[in-house]
């Protein structure tokens, strides 16, 4: 199985890949370590006419901690090498999500920055960043802006990123007071994806009298891209109480497909937001 | 001597080449100027062609050549076994051609192929290729195709039936059933399987212009009776003039018993190209619609008894969906494989069997892994089940309350394998069911199930036990039974053996059988070595070359170790027996004086005088001395034909948990007593029952094909279409009984296929179990979690 | 159009000019007849191509020769030296964790990735790291029992016939 012949790029720095992306038409691709993209060209479901492959670009690899705490993941990061790092122990759900991304294989090279482009209905980070409150760091010929991930995904496979634009770098606000999290779900077993999954993070003011005044709940598998509960968040931030689960796919269009139909998924996300809400509540401190 | 190989657990001798790297697969062979061969494959399941332009792919880069159906001057592909055994029964049959012509009857059926210096060229041709195509309504479903109504597929096979075949006692069941206490009445589905070997199928013809004789790598597990099928039946080509090769095979399950047509294709195309080689490899998402699928099965079971759990009573009609077109034993497996033992291991003395087999556009089904016994299995261990729950009885009670006695061997079964007509009856040789259920029970800790159950209540999980005390039929079969009226599949089922004593002493023996994985290279090795005395390392064994080996039938069926392993016996007695009389030669003495102890041919009270194996064949090679009358060489060949099947049997038992809010289900222990008679090699026998006891599973929890109403393929590719991973599964913990198998000589009976004929309804039974005190007597599966979890909310009442 | 990709495999540099959409796995075994390494499906999802790339396991069905430029690659071929087999191996061969061998050069990959990164799994952390490996012959139960045995064999180096132990 062979994908379609394609024009390649190998720039040898960001600014270079910046300026051939400058200069791209519809059928240009970013490469990065290709889990997502190549599987799709190889069975012709994706016919990219030129790829400018970045995964040997250096400066996008790494982990740092930020001025304020915070950590910055560059975007090439692979989710191996984010699993060894650290400081993401911090980050319960990071810890719950990474060895359960596809395979050891697929960990070794498949990048955090490809995960939030790819923009996968199904993908496991995409809801554990938007639960981490994390913003993206993206950069273009023409400067360089910071997206809240919360306001990055448009859709299925579809964001807010510019044609020109390149993911740099995932930024993680730093964690602060008592706070847990976790990541609950339930994989397709084929693909490995998620047929519903929910990543919790919560949180409350050290001393604060055990009142939650923080919830970011991130949900996959379950619209048509991953989302955040805000009406489950509401909820548990009044009540404190997992029941608030039940609210998980409050305005959503629940997919439907042969492995979960809307009922089943619907059911099935709301175990595991209650679930995971049920752990992170064990993990406060 | 040495000790005795047989039945010792020695490491396989095919292993240092797989585990290096360096074994030879298909595709792994490359020939001098070999292109390469892709085909377009007909994106409807039911259209007709209009046309099919293939102009601009013939002027694609590296193309060499196109070929359409109009270019293919052979026969659709021969289909062999037609549900038989009753006079004036009809079979519809219509096979593959090697690329459609004038309309197409699934989603993948073959309708063009590009011929190119690469295979990126070839498949880059591909979507040059115009195909105008009319389409047509779909059926996929076997019940919906033969309601009135429903899209007909071939003139010749009205409301889209195959066959209607029946077995057993109609007007007897009948009576049993209206006597009858209790009876139970269940619809159950057997869902269609997508085999999946991890190697693809993929073939490389070579046609030579200098002597008209045509090569074929295939990997294949029958390049025997391929020669026949692809060569005289297709291509009508006689024997001497095709070659038929199989390398090492990665794995087949059935698979690759089948004549398919990408092999006349690649002869063909190496024929229309002048004689370069061509090489055709299936992709994943290629073989889900090209190579057969498995199972399918619509079954509506009554089975009647009395309160006391006596079974009297067993009525099934089964709907077999067979695809599109019928591939080349379709029809014989819901048919004989099936039907004729679908009363196991119980003794139930009206038997009655209705299957209708049916075409829809899907991709063709024959025999997978078990082919028809896993359905049978499942058919009458679902149903012990349901008659224990209705009238209140432990599971494993009625099953021993209805086993066949031990003292009643040779046992006809009444719709079984005996009935068959022609005079020629088979019957079930041997058994002994109940140490098998009393050891696997005992190992399971049988008694403690409530208590555990109520434990596993506390964690929110619904646990339960499965039962499947199966009865297998393998080895089949004399020759003269399955060529009976129509029963069999119109070839003989004899295997062949032939052994040579090299002047070394090194022994070479070539088999007719063909292996995928089993560990032929080693087993056959260890019964040589026990039957002439010379170690193991000093046998070789030849196989899956038709140039090279004699005519045999090939390996599927779990027939190699009673079959071949007997004509391996047989040939190494003719070796015996000629090097008997060599040595009484040698050593002036008469032949019945000669005494044979391993590898040592001596005189009778005089142990020093001497020969040993080695000696007889170097003596006999170079022939100096040989008496008149005897031939040079310990060469000799021997066919076998086997005077019964044999019957695999052994209880099962699986433990699952339940995840009560998600629906999850969890096998959380495995447990197989199995009775395969003796072993050659128990740790490849137990290497067989792993392998098949995961796909069983695979079947029970997550595999299963889904097309949509148009005949899609939604579940396409291994993307969605759930194999057994590593950590779903537990270890497993097998035990054994023994009951010799008398047929052949060694006692064996065959244990490729044991694993998946039992665990599937094991498996099935569990999860029933579990969600028992709900108040579910059955569930189709697989069990996926949706699936179990509409069950739950059903059982709960809540909305589903 | 052509890019010259230069690589180190199994200890060999190599040099060979590819079309930009040929895979990794496709000049292993096609340019550089390494043909241990097996392609079973298209998708991702079997992980029977698995090598190692830079030291770590890899689907080399799912990278570019071009992504693969500079990097050491190591196959099954290469997994051993000198004619000798890695614990590995000769634990496969003793337990039984093959029958028709085609997952098993991925397989024993993947084991070697797990054994480098833990040398002494449980049977669970066994099961996790070949979630990417498909096997359909032998239900997974002596390939745990063969990874468990070269575990304690690299441990403590008992497998006195074995190139390269601990």
């Amino acid at each position: 199985m062979t994908s379609l012949a394609f024009d390649y790029r190998r720039p040898d720095s960001v600014d270079q890949a910046l300026a051939l992306l400058a200069e791209a038409d519809p059928g240009t691709k970013v490469l990065a370590g290709g889990h997502s993209l190549l599987p799709i060209m190889k069975t012709r479901l994706a016919q990219p006419g030129r790829l400018i492959d970045i995964g040997h670009l250096g400066e996008l690899r790494g982990v740092h901690r930020l001025g304020d705490g915070g950590l910055s993941i560059g975007a090439l990061t692979t989710y191996s090498r984010l699993l060894a790092n650290p400081a993401i122990t911090v980050y319960g759900l990071l810890a719950d999500v990474l060895p359960t991304i596809g395979d050891v294989q697929v960990r070794n090279r498949g990048t955090i920055g490809g995960a939030v482009a790819h923009v996968d209905p199904a993908a496991d980070l995409p809801a554990c960043l938007l639960a981490l409150d994390a913003e993206v760091v993206v950069r273009s010929a023409r400067g360089g802006r910071t997206i809240a991930l919360t306001s990055f995904f448009e859709g299925a496979f579809n964001s807010v990123l510019l044609p020109d634009e390149l993911i740099t770098e995932i930024r993680l606000p730093a964690a602060s007071g008592d706070y847990g999290s976790a990541y609950r779900a339930q994989e397709q077993p084929a693909s490995g994806y998620a047929l519903a999954g929910a990543a919790v993070v919560i949180g409350r003011s050290t001393g604060g009298g055990g009142r939650f005044d923080r919830a970011a709940i991130g949900i996959t598998g379950v619209g048509e891209c991953p989302y955040r509960a805000s009406a489950v968040e509401q909820e548990f931030l009044s009540s404190g109480d997992p029941a608030a689960a039940a609210h998980a796919t409050d305005g959503v269009l629940v997919a439907s497909d042969i492995h979960a139909d809307r009922e089943y998924r619907t059911a099935l996300i709301r175990v595991q937001v209650r679930r995971a809400l049920e752990a992170a509540i064990e993990r406060v401190g | 001597m040495a000790i005795d190989a047989l039945g010792a657990s020695i490491k396989r001798r095919e292993d240092p080449r797989f585990i290096t790297g360096a074994g030879n697969y298909i595709d792994d062979i490359k020939l001098p100027s070999m292109v390469h061969m892709a085909i377009l494959r007909s994106p409807y399941a039911h259209a007709n062609i209009r046309s099919v332009d293939v102009t601009a792919a013939r002027a694609m880069p590296g193309v060499i050549d196109v070929i359409v159906g109009a270019d293919v001057p052979y026969n659709p592909l021969p289909m062999v076994w037609p549900a038989g055994g009753s006079a004036g029964l009809r079979n519809n049959v219509n096979s593959p051609r090697i690329l459609a012509t004038d309309s197409v009857k699934w989603t993948g059926e073959g309708v063009a192929a590009v011929v190119a210096e690469t295979p990126a060229q070839a498949f880059d041709a591909l979507a040059a290729i115009v195909v105008d195509y009319e389409p047509l309504p779909a059926v996929v479903d076997a019940e919906k195709a033969v309601a009135p109504g429903a899209p007909q597929l071939h003139e010749n096979a009205p409301n889209n039936v195959v066959f209607e075949w029946s077995v057993g006692d109609s007007a007897g069941t009948e009576a049993a059933i209206e006597a009858a206490e209790v009876v139970v009445r269940q619809r159950l589905v057997n869902q269609r399987l997508i085999p999946n070997p991890m190697e693809t199928r993929g073939d490389i013809g070579w046609y030579n212009p200098g002597t008209e004789e045509y090569t074929l790598w295939m990997s294949s597990q029958t390049p025997h009776i391929q020669r026949l099928l692809v060569g005289i039946f297709t291509m009508g080509i006689p024997e001497h003039k095709l070659r038929c090769i199989a390398p090492d095979v990665g794995g087949a399950f059935g698979t690759k018993i089948f004549c398919y047509a990408d092999y006349a294709l690649v002869l063909l195309a190496s024929k229309r190209i002048g004689g370069r080689p061509v090489k055709w490899i299936e992709g994943r998402r290629e073989n889900y619609q090209s190579t057969i699928h498995g199972r399918d099965h619509i079954t509506y079971l009554e089975i009647a008894g009395k309160r006391d759990g006596e079974i009297t009573g067993l009525r099934v009609k089964t709907l077999a969906n067979l695809g599109g077109r019928l591939s080349t034993i379709g029809p014989g497996i819901p048919t004989t494989l099936y039907a004729r033992v679908l009363s196991g291991c119980y003794k139930i003395p009206n038997v009655y069997a209705e299957v209708t087999g049916v075409y829809t556009n899907t991709t063709f089904v024959d025999a997978y892994r078990g082919a028809g016994r896993p359905e049978a299995t499942y058919v009458i261990e679902r149903a012990m089940d349901l008659f224990a729950r209705e009238i209140g009885m432990d599971r494993a009670e009625i099953r021993r309350r209805n086993f066949i006695a031990p003292d009643a061997f040779p046992y006809d079964n009444p719709s079984g394998l005996g009935t068959a007509s022609g005079g020629a009856k088979i019957y079930i040789d041997s058994g002994n069911y109940e140490p098998a259920l009393d050891k696997a029970l005992a190992m399971v800790g049988y008694d403690d199930l409530d208590a555990r159950k109520v434990e596993a209540r506390l964690r929110g999980k619904y646990l339960g036990l499965g039962l499947s005390t199966y009865l297998e039929v393998c080895g089949v079969a004399p020759s003269k039974w399955i060529g009976a009226v129509g029963e069999g599949w119109g070839a003989a089922m004899w295997e062949s053996s032939n052994i040579r004593v090299h002047l070394t002493g090194k022994v070479v023996l070539t088999m007719g059988t063909s292996p995928q994985g089993q560990g032929h290279e080693t087993t056959y090795s260890q019964v040589i070595s026990h039957e002439l005395g010379v170690p193991v390392d000093d046998v070789i064994v030849q196989h899956s070359d038709t140039q090279g080996t004699p005519f045999g039938y090939g390996s599927y069926g779990s027939r190699t170790s009673s079959v071949g392993s007997t004509a391996a016996i047989k040939a190494a007695g003719k070796i015996r027996e000629k090097a008997r009389r060599y040595a009484a030669h040698m050593l002036e003495a008469a032949p019945e004086d000669i005494e044979i102890d391993g590898a040592n041919y001596s005189v009778r009270g005089s142990p020093d005088k001497v020969k040993t194996l080695q000696e007889i064949a170097f003596a006999l090679d170079l022939a100096f001395d040989a008496p008149v009358g005897m031939e040079p060489y310990l060469d000799e060949t021997a066919y076998y034909d086997p005077t019964n099947c044999t019957w695999p049997f052994g209880t099962h038992i699986a433990i699952v948990e339940i995840d009560e809010e998600t629906g999850h289900v969890d096998l959380v222990r495995y447990v197989a007593v199995d009775d395969v008679g003796n072993k050659i090699n128990p740790m490849i026998v137990d290497g067989q029952l792993h392998g098949g006891i995961a796909q069983g599973v695979g079947q029970a929890l997550w595999e299963g094909a889904v097309y949509d109403d148009q005949g899609q393929l939604l579940s396409g590719s291994l993307l969605d279409y759930a194999l057994p991973r590593a950590a779903w599964l537990p270890s497993f913990e097998l035990d054994e009984t023994v009951t010799p198998s008398p047929v052949n000589p060694i006692g064996v009976k065959g244990v490729g296929e044991a694993g998946a004929i039992a665990s599937t309804a094991a498996v099935s039974n569990a999860v029933v179990d579990a969600l028992g005190p709900l108040g579910v007597r059955h569930l189709d599966m697989p069990y996926t979690p949706q699936t179990v979890w509409r069950a739950i909310q059903t059982a709960k009442g809540g909305q589903a | 159009m052509a890019e010259h990709v230069t690589l180190v495999v199994n200890g060999q540099r190599r040099e060979v000019d590819v079309e930009p959409r040929r895979l990794l796995v496709e000049v292993l075994r096609e340019d550089f007849d390494l043909t241990g390494t097996h392609v079973a499906c298209d998708t991702s999802q079997c992980g029977a191509c698995t090598v190692h790339m830079d030291g770590q396991s890899v689907k080399s069905c799912t990278v570019l020769a071009v992504q693969a430029d500079g990097a050491t690659v190591t196959t099954i071929e290469g997994l051993a030296a000198g004619g000798e087999l890695h614990p590995i191996q000769a634990a496969f061969w003793e337990k039984h964790g093959l029958q028709c061998g085609f997952c098993t050069p991925g397989m024993i990959m993947s084991a070697a990735d797990l054994l480098a990164r833990v040398p002494d799994p449980s049977d669970q952390q066994i099961r996790h790291a070949i979630h990417g490996n498909l096997c359909r012959c032998t239900g997974y139960h002596n390939i745990v029992a063969a990874i468990r045995e070269a575990a304690v064999t690299m441990h403590t180096g008992s497998a006195s016939d074995s190139g390269i132990v601990g």
